[in-house]
């Protein structure tokens, strides 16, 4: 017990010292295109990627359908203006590395440092990583061992190379490019991303994980991540991501695409941890994301999972579509904001199969002068009978300047559907604060206690590394809250 | 725009008759409420607040309305026999937006009270009425509060002076009643000072198988220790649409009870706007709708907590059969310093079929931190445990469901403060589910 104390009590204080500790910049040379967005930064991104013309053709079409699209305003965010023309579209750290070497040593470093080893021999647990930075995949570790069961597990890029006819199958089938204003912008311009293809009745042998890294200054990152998950199959995927501290805004626009067949279970998890900017509420990234899974096959079932302790605005609400019979959809969610982050996130389960279930488990963490927003739709369609869904939302605030807001939507047209949600919103007991008092914890410690418990439901879904890696972001983002 | 077009035109051609024959307080807002409509045009479904209901469409048809006030020959009392027994009210007949009789002075009303028509007490106090009138009902946040500032010429008053408690429920029954498809624009300003107690019933009717349009704006002005009780009930036809927009303000320590039933319509939508202005006043806002056919009833509630201590406690439930859509919208906000605010929402529906939709919006946004705020919402069937149970003892299937969809809706009626009433909305809201009468039994219409 001690000994965890202490360990505790080091943490905090280097925590102290050191607010953002992922946010130092890696001095490498990177190939970035001119500023600016037009038809021909949109051919140059296809062209730097050697693509062929139907995913250009693609693009296009997507370019062309955002030029006539307007910046979304009906979040309860405060997200300024952007300016597309101001931000360039491409940033590739690996065009010029040394002539004799895989990668650039900088670079294996910087993952490194992140904690994300690129050495397969270094690794401990089976994870094999996709790490990204910038607009390109750096490395993607153990492909070998995963191409031996079939499973293809490799950048976006990569897969349209080389698997182009499984990527012009499924890219875009879930979430259309027309879909919303930041997924077009995604699909004219995206560059790197994750491909996860598991083939009829593989279990998926280790957890696969991308890893995001903006590192280059006026840059946005337009990642976009397709899974398919054939039938009979079964993959756990992480997703982790940073961004160094600088005082501009970036803006990260990615898509992710599931599509999940017969008897396939797909568990995603996101522990999202971009630069918040700092306790100003200056610079930052801004996280806008559409994420969806179509659960097309019959008893499928697909799990969200996020930590949401980054980034200066959070504009996400991963989604499932419940097209399958018997499917089954879950969503766990802690989102913590802390100084002026603002986070608008939440999720939609649209229930279109018989006997389709989905559980939202969402808890919201405000303090300092933020403003932290749940957002869900749950819909069940005139053919979804006996659809039913859980949710419940519950907000916790600590401090008098931060806000907490809940805006669920039902939808129902089906008589045989059961819906029911319940929200409530609090502070901390000063009870529980003060029995932890009694007990000689110190009260900023207390509080790390007790938040970390009421988010437990959501942390328990993650899988082992990374609900530890959870918890401590927890703690840091709070940090400085108390008094 | 084309559904403004006509209102706009019409305002630019009638202005001089309009504004003849109302009241220069009223006529006083009038210009600022048509330019704030014209700038607003009606809300569509892309406007977030009426996503469930598009306003545009149910103004669009061509309505007549009775600029010159000429007067409808009626005698309600003939017409209608509208009481509950065992419940003392007194009545007063709005037909279309006129007050019926509003010169006969009421001698059994406590000495101060006035429950009169707007204009006429404008004649004489015209400084009262300007204190109070559009100072809740801002026509710069909603263009149906325009339109109907905008056109509204008369309404009715009551103003209930510091310290009196009125032990009869003023009853007021709005009929509709026309020989062509008409628009009415009802305005109403209760005033409640200090201390002061008093109930109401509003009933909505419909005499003529026309089509109606009643557009309605309720300002209430709830001051320090004042009791409110305002209980809306509409029993009207499926070509009728009603918009209404009632507007509440607490002062500290007062209690509002707001009980809004909707038993028939065509379409619907209710907006409640309640905001707390002094600390430990409390409000219990409820409403019930049992809908079948092609009804369509939308409930939007905004519960405003500007200061701390106060409490909101929020019930609707909906039955919705055949074809009806329901939808219920409730915001709570709280604002940065109202500490411990207490506040609970429920919504709770049942769709018996599956071409009825209900959409449900349960909405918290909160600024302070020492708060407790919860809400819950459900949709779902009846119990079938419940009926198992209910037909191994002999109860019918139907009648068991029956039974089921009453203690459902009970819950709601159960939360008004007037005995008698609540016996004979239990005996309505039975009647209704058993479909055996079209409409109310006690006011029915007498041919």
């Amino acid at each position: 017990m001690e000994e965890v104390k202490n360990e505790k009590n080091a943490f905090v204080r280097s925590v102290a010292e050191q607010k953002y500790e992922f946010g130092f910049t890696t001095d490498v040379e990177t190939d970035i295109i001119d500023k600016g967005l037009n038809e021909d930064v949109v051919r140059l991104i296809s062209s730097k990627k050697n693509e062929p013309e139907w995913l250009l053709a693609f693009r296009l079409k997507a370019f062309n359908h955002w030029k006539t699209m307007k910046q979304p305003n009906w979040a309860h965010v405060n997200l300024p203006e952007i300016d597309y023309q101001a931000i360039s579209y491409y940033a590739d750290p690996l065009a010029k590395k040394p002539a004799n070497k895989e990668l650039d040593p900088e670079l294996e470093k910087t993952f490194d440092k992140l904690g994300i080893p690129l050495e397969e021999r270094l690794v401990l647990g089976g994870v094999a990583v996709d790490a990204i930075m910038d607009s390109v995949s750096v490395k993607t570790t153990f492909k070998e061992k995963l191409a031996e069961k079939g499973v293809i597990f490799c950048s976006i890029g990569e897969a349209v190379q080389e698997h182009p006819d499984l990527v012009r199958q499924y890219l875009g089938s879930v979430v259309p490019y027309a879909d919303n204003f930041f997924a077009a912008l995604n699909s004219a311009v995206f560059s790197d991303g994750s491909f996860v293809y598991i083939p009829k009745g593989v279990r998926c042998p280790m957890e696969l994980s991308s890893y995001f890294r903006i590192n280059a200054r006026n840059t946005g990152q337009f990642e976009r991540t397709l899974i398919v998950a054939e039938d009979d199959t079964y993959v756990s995927y992480l997703e982790g991501c940073t961004a160094p501290m600088r005082d501009e805004n970036q803006l990260h626009a990615a898509i992710v695409e599931i599509i999940v067949k017969d008897n396939a279970e797909v568990k995603y998890s996101t522990v999202q941890n971009w630069y918040p900017g700092d306790e100003n509420g200056k610079g930052g990234v801004f996280n806008l994301v559409t994420k969806r899974g179509d659960l097309r096959g019959v008893n499928s079932k697909l799990s969200w999972t996020q930590v949401e302790t980054g980034s200066a605005i959070t504009w996400k609400y991963p989604s499932c579509i419940l097209r399958g019979d018997n499917s089954q959809a879950e969503f766990y969610s802690v989102a913590v904001t802390n100084h002026y982050q603002q986070a608008d996130t939440g999720t939609k389960m649209i229930h279109m199969g018989k006997n389709t279930k989905s559980t939202i488990i969402s808890k919201g963490i405000s303090a300092g002068r933020s403003q932290n927003s749940y957002r869900g739709l749950v819909r069940a369609t005139a053919n979804a009978d006996n659809a039913r869904n859980y949710s419940s939302c519950d907000s916790l605030l600590l401090g008098d300047k931060c806000g907490a807001h809940t805006f669920p939507y039902m939808d129902i047209h089906n008589d045989s559907a059961i819906i029911e949600h319940e929200a409530t919103t609090s502070k901390i007991s000063e009870a529980q604060l003060f029995y932890c008092n009694q007990r000689g914890i110190p009260t900023e410690q207390a509080v790390g206690l007790i938040v970390n418990g009421y988010a437990k439901e959501v942390l328990n879904k993650l899988p082992m590394e990374f609900a530890v890696e959870a918890q401590k972001l927890l703690s840091v983002s709070l940090e400085g809250t108390v008094g | 725009m084309n559904s403004e077009k006509q209102y706009i035109d019409l305002f630019e051609a009638n202005r001089e008759v309009i504004s003849a024959h109302s009241t220069a307080v009223m006529n006083a807002l009038r210009e600022k409420a048509f330019e704030d409509f014209k700038r607003q045009g009606f809300p569509t479904r892309k406007t977030e607040k009426y996503k469930y209901t598009d306003i545009s469409k149910l103004f669009e048809p061509d309505y007549g309305l009775n600029l010159q006030r000429l007067p409808m020959p009626i005698n309600p009392y003939e017409v209608f026999s509208c009481d509950v027994p065992r419940l003392s009210t007194a009545n007063h007949f709005v037909v279309n937006d006129a007050l019926l009789y509003p010169t006969t002075p009421n001698k059994q009303l406590p000495e101060g009270v006035v429950i009169t028509s707007i204009c006429d007490y404008a004649a004489k106090n015209p400084d009262f009425i300007a204190r109070y009138y559009g100072k809740l009902a801002k026509t710069e946040d909603d263009a149906v509060t325009a339109l109907n500032t905008m056109l509204a010429q008369d309404g009715l008053l009551v103003y209930v002076p510091r310290g009196v408690k009125l032990e009869n429920t003023i009853q007021v029954i709005n009929i509709l009643h026309t020989q062509v498809d008409l628009m009415v624009n009802r305005r109403v300003l209760i005033v409640v000072e200090p201390l002061a107690e008093v109930k109401f019933l509003f009933c909505d009717h419909t005499f003529d198988d026309q089509r109606f349009l009643a557009t309605q704006v309720i300002e209430a002005f709830v001051d320090d220790n004042a009791k409110l009780d305002l209980y809306c009930m509409e029993e009207t036809h499926e070509k009728n649409v009603r918009v209404s927009n009632v507007y509440i303000e607490q002062q500290a320590n007062s209690r509002v009870n707001h009980n809004v039933i909707t038993l028939h319509n065509g379409v619907t939508r209710n907006n409640v706007l309640l905001s707390f202005r002094g600390e430990d006043a409390e409000c219990n806002l409820s409403g019930c709708v049992i809908a079948d056919k092609k009804q369509h009833v939308d409930n939007n509630t905004v519960i405003d907590h500007a200061v701390p201590n106060c409490h909101s406690h929020e019930l609707y439930k909906y039955v919705l059969d055949d074809e009806a859509v329901g939808a219920f919208a409730g915001l709570v906000l709280v604002r940065k310093d109202a500490q411990h605010t207490d506040s609970e929402m429920r919504n709770q529906n049942i769709c018996a079929t599956k071409k009825a939709h209900m959409f449900t919006q349960p909405m918290l946004e909160i600024y302070a931190d020492d708060v407790k705020c919860s809400h819950g919402s459900t949709v779902g069937q009846l119990n079938s445990e419940a009926l198992f149970y209910m037909r191994q003892r002999g109860v019918s299937e139907k009648e068991a469901k029956l039974l089921l969809e009453f203690a459902f809706i009970n819950e709601v009626i159960d939360q008004m403060h007037l005995e008698p009433l609540r016996e004979r909305l239990h005996h309505l809201v039975e009647k209704r589910f058993r479909g055996e009468f079209d409409r109310c039994e006690g006011c029915r219409k007498v041919q």
